[in-house]
């Protein structure tokens, strides 16, 4: 009987049930707060034909970029993607499509798909190519436009510390998209730098509740810096 | 002479308050850190989850954890807050969030702002900046009023594609302050040694000279 223990020790069970064409909702902002080692465990899988919701794609050779590399990746769900030159030839050959979607508005698609909210109306976009061909409606004389929001098949997660009962706590800005990721997935696999017994993380403190969380794996990250800025 | 980038960022500092909570685009704004008023306090916004920014780190405590939302390693100051970017943008859409500066390739006379996408060229993404013009009662836009060869951004209507509809008030240019109104543009301040002239003719859209249009000083 494994009861609430989402512990789960090998990356093949982690992603266990993913397959070609499945959409992946993926937390992270650049390349801060990813779950390294779930990505490369698709790379590993040769998975293809996947759709993306992640606020970026990583760069080249690294996060979701590495992902380009085998063209895993059918179209992304992104608010800002010019990182990497992979990205930009395998868009501009048709080979890969990206919905460019507002970050306020792809962080409430997924947070609204995890609440079984099926879309919102918002100012955002309004007027905008963002807006076109979406329903408009105006509330106290101001314009907003239908949002639908966003699930996935899975969820792949970035957290500091987890317990076996999958409640989650992140670090700093490396939480970014990462909570909502975690509630809009069918299977939630979160990947995390250390993983404790049930009652060591202080429940006033969890960010993530275990109830949204199916798989907890113990990674280990590089946790590379994309724009390394310093004062004397 | 036109305004430098530092005293683009200098002047929109001046429009900072006591208590605002104030989110500083990439680019020129982000300068405006560096000119906040003394006497005054105000807080950082960074919409990828972190209120209360710092400068920037020193080697020894940068942390891959803590960036800005331009990527950058950032530092937090005392009393400062982390949350997700729902949380964030809910800050933002909410109108929580007292004053935006973020750049434009052009603006117009209805308060439109294009910033995101040039047809043609490859497009990259809006970001955040969708959600802030939205959500934001106070915005002001940094630019330079033309272009390399004389072609004005003070437009009657954008021809870009739009990042916000009929939300921008101010705009602070490498050689004029001006505030949009009524369908025009209001110039209400220039930059030291710039004729009135000068900016009208490289101004697009219908522009309203005051009698007086002080020089800046720095």
């Amino acid at each position: 009987m494994a009861g609430f223990n989402k512990v789960v020790n090998t990356y093949d069970e982690a992603l266990a049930g993913l397959t070609d064409g499945m959409t992946i909702i993926a937390g992270g902002f650049g390349l801060c707060g990813i779950p390294e080692g779930l990505i490369a465990q698709i790379k590993k899988m040769g998975t293809k034909q996947l759709t993306i919701a992640s606020n970026n794609c990583g760069v080249d050779g690294f996060g979701l970029g590495i992902l380009l590399e085998d063209r895993q990746i059918k179209k992304m769900i992104s608010s800002y993607v010019g990182e990497n030159e992979l990205f930009e030839r395998q868009l501009l050959s048709g080979e890969l499509e990206v919905e460019l979607t507002p970050q306020g508005t792809l962080a409430e698609k997924i947070r609204a798909g995890g609440a079984g909210i099926p879309a919102f109306y918002t100012a955002t976009g309004y007027g905008t190519p963002v807006g076109e061909g979406k329903e408009v409606r105006v509330f106290n004389g101001r314009s907003y436009i239908l949002e639908e929001s966003i699930t996935g098949d899975f969820a792949l997660v970035k957290g500091w510390k987890a317990d076996t009962y999958g409640n989650v706590i992140y670090r700093h800005t490396a939480m970014n998209f990462n909570p909502m990721a975690a509630t809009a997935g069918k299977i939630t696999v979160v990947e995390v730098e250390e993983i404790v017994q049930p009652g060591e993380l202080d429940m006033d403190h969890i960010h993530t509740p275990g109830i949204y969380v199916d798989r907890v794996i113990l990674g280990s990250f590089e946790k590379r810096i994309e724009r390394r800025t310093v004062s004397q | 002479m036109s305004l430098s980038r530092e005293q683009i960022a200098q002047r929109v500092a001046r429009e900072l308050k006591d208590g605002y909570y104030v989110n500083l685009g990439i680019g020129i704004p982000t300068l405006v850190a560096n000119y906040i008023p003394p006497g005054i306090e105000v807080m950082l916004q960074s919409e990828n989850g972190l209120l209360g920014m710092g400068p920037f780190p020193t080697a020894d405590k940068i942390d891959a954890d803590m960036i800005n939302a331009g990527k950058q390693t950032v530092t937090a100051i005392k009393g400062a807050s982390i949350f997700s970017s729902a949380e964030s943008f809910a800050m933002i859409r909410g109108g929580h969030v007292h004053f935006t500066v973020l750049g434009a390739f052009e603006v117009d006379v209805e308060g439109n702002i294009a910033s995101w996408m040039i047809p043609g060229k490859l497009v990259k993404g809006m970001g955040g900046a969708m959600d802030l013009v939205a959500g934001a009662h106070n915005i002001i836009v940094t630019m330079t009023h033309a272009s390399k060869d004389g072609e004005s951004k003070l437009l009657t209507r954008c021809s870009l594609p739009l990042t916000g509809a009929g939300c921008i008030k101010k705009v602070v240019t490498d050689l004029a302050y001006v505030e949009i109104r009524e369908g025009k543009f209001w110039l209400l301040e220039r930059a030291p040694g710039v004729s009135v002239d000068t900016i009208v003719k490289l101004t697009a859209g219908p522009i309203v000279v005051p009698e007086v249009v002080p020089e800046m000083c720095f």
